[in-house]
């Protein structure tokens, strides 16, 4: 293959553009990855799952079936709610744990009536998706619940060991409520834009704004709001965070509602231009990780360039050496920490 | 040689393995074949995860380069594969090497991360580079062959697999009770422990790393010439999360854990992988997923696998000192009232913050001097400086006329400084004679390959003596308990003892008597003094002031980063400087 084809007028705009809309997602994700693991040091490998889950559901709802997520929140909120009851229980609650228990209850009757009623009714696009995200973003704090918030005081390595499990439970739960086969969503907005000499499509387009508005919008959320503030707070310093009122289990939940809201609008985002299947979101969510790596896992905006270095480089990368794609996005992982290894001086870890 | 019962178990345990062939069918031979496969990956992960404290999920990879390394070598150019063995360690020792030496500078999470990454990455390169038969892979790799016998009929491949199994549990068990293993094991919490004990951790962590890979390497080199064909599945990402979770759910702390876990998850997948579509009517990998439950279940019920619930049915190991006459070399001491540490004009700042500013005094051999101060004074930080866990910003410190400014601290714990710790930072499931032994790291010098082969036995019966002897200075008596079992007072004096066992010429003390009841801080002050009159020199760092007053010759008293008197006690006592910092203007 000629390099210096790359560079052809007719086609490094084309690539440029592809490369961009697909880094914008991946800075989302690696945002959301950075959040997780400063507040919860847990490195949430599961991150891409939601991707998956939010084009999938959405894809079920744009041919009007009741899409698999429902059977897996409902799955999840009666096991969280189990667990929850327990220890409710242990702790000598017992009005609270038959308060969760009915309370789960009548949230699985209302998400399955509410679903059964408006998947066959094909809504509008915008509907689709708020029904898609009210089914993907409580998977988030479930998730929490039940891996991560009984291995709070465990160490990075465990939690880590943790994430890959849920992970593989995840994917394979994919595998079993959607099936095999990938689908297209479809795209938010149809047509061509030109700009001076780039063309673009009008789906690329809303990508890159939409994740733009999402990362300002987490900027004013962190800086501006008093939740934000607590999060930001707790990644600092977990126990001067307690002492302050703030509960490290709260903030939990909170930054892994995020994660999920912004993994599965990632997937809403991603879906149109690239087929997605129950396995494909990993991958996805591993190219956000390298961003996030590139910016050592604590700075937001290196993670966000270094994310959407990650999408130019795969899009160069699949027109020159399709085949060496993954390896050459996977490879760059390795000067990165190089890199990082030489200028970031050791800190040392407590386990 | 006495052999222990534990031993004997083990030899048992090989010989039912040996005896298998008789009973078994071909089936299940292959299946445990693979067990003995799969055991090997995971014994270079206890190595690295319930060892060392770190992990990867590239040891797939890692068996991958071996399996392909060997299979390319001997068919293209017949090479017989005992020689391709030798090519194929290699080949994946250098990608370990350059793996390992990026990423273990690092915190311990970047190691794992940067193998996912890799393993992806050396996936589809098994699956795209010219010369691996891309995702078909290669066929025909030739059998192992033994004085003229090919090992090609499954009988013969078990017994081959498994003594191999045998021989690398033996080594690895006797380098887990090494001087290596030990500072393996204290790399799990943290670096400052191990390093303030003299142990290079990087060099450490980047050797354990590249032992686990050679186990995989051998792995795939048995995998390539026992299946007879490679492709790249069996080497990619999932496969390398498999063998960590046979590692947790058997015990990633132990020999037996892995072994056990290979086994578990082996069977199991094999017993799941027909039942779980069928119960689901659905085909696909539903085996792997039901692994990650598992694993979450283990992690939060019994985080150190089932190994350890096993072991409390097994006899104890024993507990006898071992014989030896050999000594440990004793270091030199400076004559008494001989100059020993000198700080001149030492600073630390952090950006705008002097924490030590300007400080310079002097100790000298066979004197108890006491730094205190108020909080925030700068104590800690000095402290730090001096024992070399942060570089000072300006000034000199001289131990014994060399200056050791810009030293590490693991270089000043080999000049004969050895330090406690502020909060105690003891490895509670090591028995305090493991813990004590710790500190003589620095005086002992086997390396890997001596501690593989237990060649280093005398010069490890010589620490543990050092080690007993020490902790009988300092009056602990039971030396094969736990290190967790001990009440906080006796877990201080223990990392008393387990410095002295350094032989050292300063000792370093962190606020020893923080937390302590009255009475513990009693004893403590009379070992000091026992130590004191034994010509050991000490340099204390405490906010209590009775028991400071009690036993030093001399004071430093700190205040906002800077020294504000020297002296002895009474002198300090009635400083006026001294006074009003601690009292306020009133006094």
């Amino acid at each position: 293959m000629d390099l210096a084809q790359l560079f052809d007028p007719a086609i490094f705009p084309v690539l440029a553009a592809d490369g961009l809309t697909n880094g914008a997602v991946y800075a989302l994700l690696s945002l959301a990855l950075v959040l997780v693991f400063a507040v919860t040091r847990v490195i949430f490998v599961a991150q891409g799952e939601f991707v998956s889950f939010g084009a999938l559901t959405l894809a079920s709802l744009q041919l009007g079936k009741v899409p698999g997520t429902l059977w897996l929140v409902l799955a999840l909120l009666a096991i969280s709610a189990v667990v929850e009851g327990i220890s409710q229980l242990r702790q000598g609650q017992g009005r609270r744990a038959g308060m969760v228990l009915l309370s789960a209850l009548g949230i699985s009757a209302g998400l399955w009536a509410l679903l059964t009623w408006l998947a066959p009714l094909k809504l509008a696009l915008p509907l689709q998706v708020l029904l898609t995200l009210l089914l993907v973003v409580p998977l988030g704090p479930m998730t929490y619940r039940l891996t991560f918030m009984p291995l709070r005081e465990a160490s990075t390595l465990v939690l880590l060991i943790a994430a890959v499990s849920l992970h593989l439970i995840l994917s394979g739960l994919g595998l079993a409520f959607f099936g095999a086969e990938g689908s297209r969503t479809p795209a938010f907005a149809e047509g061509q834009i030109t700009l001076g000499q780039v063309q673009l499509s009008a789906q690329s387009l809303v990508t890159i704004l939409v994740s733009a508005v999402l990362m300002l919008a987490l900027y004013f959320f962190f800086d501006r709001t008093l939740a934000g503030k607590a999060l930001r707070a707790t990644a600092v310093n977990r126990l001067g965070a307690r002492l302050s009122g703030i509960s490290p289990v709260r903030a939990g939940y909170v930054s892994f509602t995020l994660a999920a809201a912004i993994g599965a609008l990632s997937g809403l985002l991603i879906g149109p231009s690239t087929p997605l299947s129950y396995d494909s979101g990993f991958l996805i969510g591993l190219k956000g990780f390298v961003g996030a790596i590139v910016g050592g896992l604590v700075s937001y905006p290196v993670a966000a360039l270094g994310a959407l270095l990650v999408g130019l480089l795969e899009s160069f990368a699949s027109f020159s050496f399709s085949a060496w794609k993954e390896v050459i996005v996977f490879g760059l992982i390795l000067p990165v920490l190089l890199w990082r290894s030489l200028t970031t001086r050791h800190a040392e870890e407590e386990e | 040689m006495k052999l222990g019962s534990r031993t004997w178990l083990a030899l048992a345990f090989f010989a039912v393995i040996a005896l298998l062939p008789f009973l078994l069918p071909t089936f299940y031979l292959t299946l445990l074949g693979n067990v003995g496969i799969y055991a090997l990956v995971a014994l270079g992960l206890v190595l690295l995860t319930g060892v060392a404290g770190s992990t990867s999920f590239g040891q797939a990879a890692f068996m991958g380069v071996g399996a392909y390394t060997s299979a390319v070598l001997c068919l293209r150019f017949g090479l017989s594969p005992w020689l391709t063995l030798f090519a194929a360690v290699v080949v994946t020792g250098v990608v370990a090497l350059i793996l390992g030496a990026i990423t273990l500078r690092m915190q311990g999470h970047f190691l794992p991360l940067a193998t996912i990454a890799w393993g992806l990455s050396l996936y589809y390169t098994f699956g795209n580079a010219p010369f691996t038969g891309g995702f078909t892979g290669l066929t025909g790799v030739p059998p192992i062959s033994l004085f003229g016998m090919a090992l090609n009929t499954p009988s013969r491949f078990y017994w081959l697999v498994w003594a191999v199994l045998a021989l690398c549990a033996w080594v690895t068990q006797n380098l887990l009770q090494s001087r290596t293993g030990r500072a393996m094991r204290a790399l799990r919490g943290g670096v400052t422990v191990a390093e303030s004990f003299g142990v290079n951790t990087y060099v450490l962590r980047v050797q354990t790393f590249l032992l686990s890979a050679v186990l995989a390497a051998l792995a795939g080199w048995l995998y390539a010439h026992g299946q007879g064909f490679i492709n790249p599945t069996p080497f990619g990402l999932s496969q390398g999360i498999e063998f960590l979770f046979m590692a947790v759910v058997g015990g990633s702390g132990s020999v037996g854990g892995a072994i056990l876990g290979a086994g578990l998850i082996t069977l199991l997948r094999d017993q799941l992988q027909n039942l779980l579509p069928k119960l689901l009517g659905q085909s696909g990998d539903f085996v792997t997923p039901v692994f990650g439950i598992l694993v979450i279940l283990m992690l939060q019920v019994a985080r150190e696998g089932l190994w350890p619930l096993l072991e409390r049915i097994l006899p104890r190991p024993s507990q006898t000192l071992m014989p030896g006459t050999e000594r440990l070399p004793i270091h030199t001491k400076p004559a008494s009232g001989e100059e020993l540490l000198r700080l001149e004009g030492v600073s630390k700042h952090f950006g705008g913050l002097k924490a030590v500013n300007g400080v310079s005094f002097s100790l000298n051999s066979g004197e108890i001097l006491g730094l205190i101060g108020p909080n925030g004074a700068g104590k800690s930080t000095l402290f730090n400086v001096i024992s070399g866990v942060l570089p000072p910003t300006a000034g000199h410190i001289t131990l014994r006329g060399q200056d050791i400014s810009r030293f590490a601290s693991r270089q000043i714990a080999r000049l004969g400084m050895a330090r406690t710790f502020q909060h105690v930072k003891l490895f509670p499931e090591m028995t305090l004679l493991g813990n004590a032994m710790m500190g003589g790291y620095t005086r002992a010098h086997a390396g890997v390959t001596r501690s593989l082969l237990h060649l280093e036995r005398s010069e490890e019966a010589a620490l543990q003596h050092a080690a007993a002897e020490q902790l009988t200075r300092v009056g602990l008596g039971d030396v094969f308990e736990l290190a967790g079992n001990l009440p906080l007072g006796q877990q201080r004096i223990l990392e008393i003892a387990r410095a002295l066992v350094a032989d050292p010429t300063l000792l370093l003390l962190d606020e020893p008597a923080a937390g302590l009841r009255l009475g513990e801080k009693r004893e403590l002050a009379a070992l000091l003094r026992k130590l004191q009159g034994e010509g050991v020199t000490i340099l204390i760092v405490e906010h209590d002031m009775d028991l400071v007053m009690n036993v030093v010759d001399r004071l430093v008293v700190m205040n906002y980063g800077e020294k504000l008197a020297e002296g002895t006690p009474r002198e300090i006592q009635q400083h006026p400087a001294v006074r009003e910092a601690y009292l306020g203007g009133a006094a």
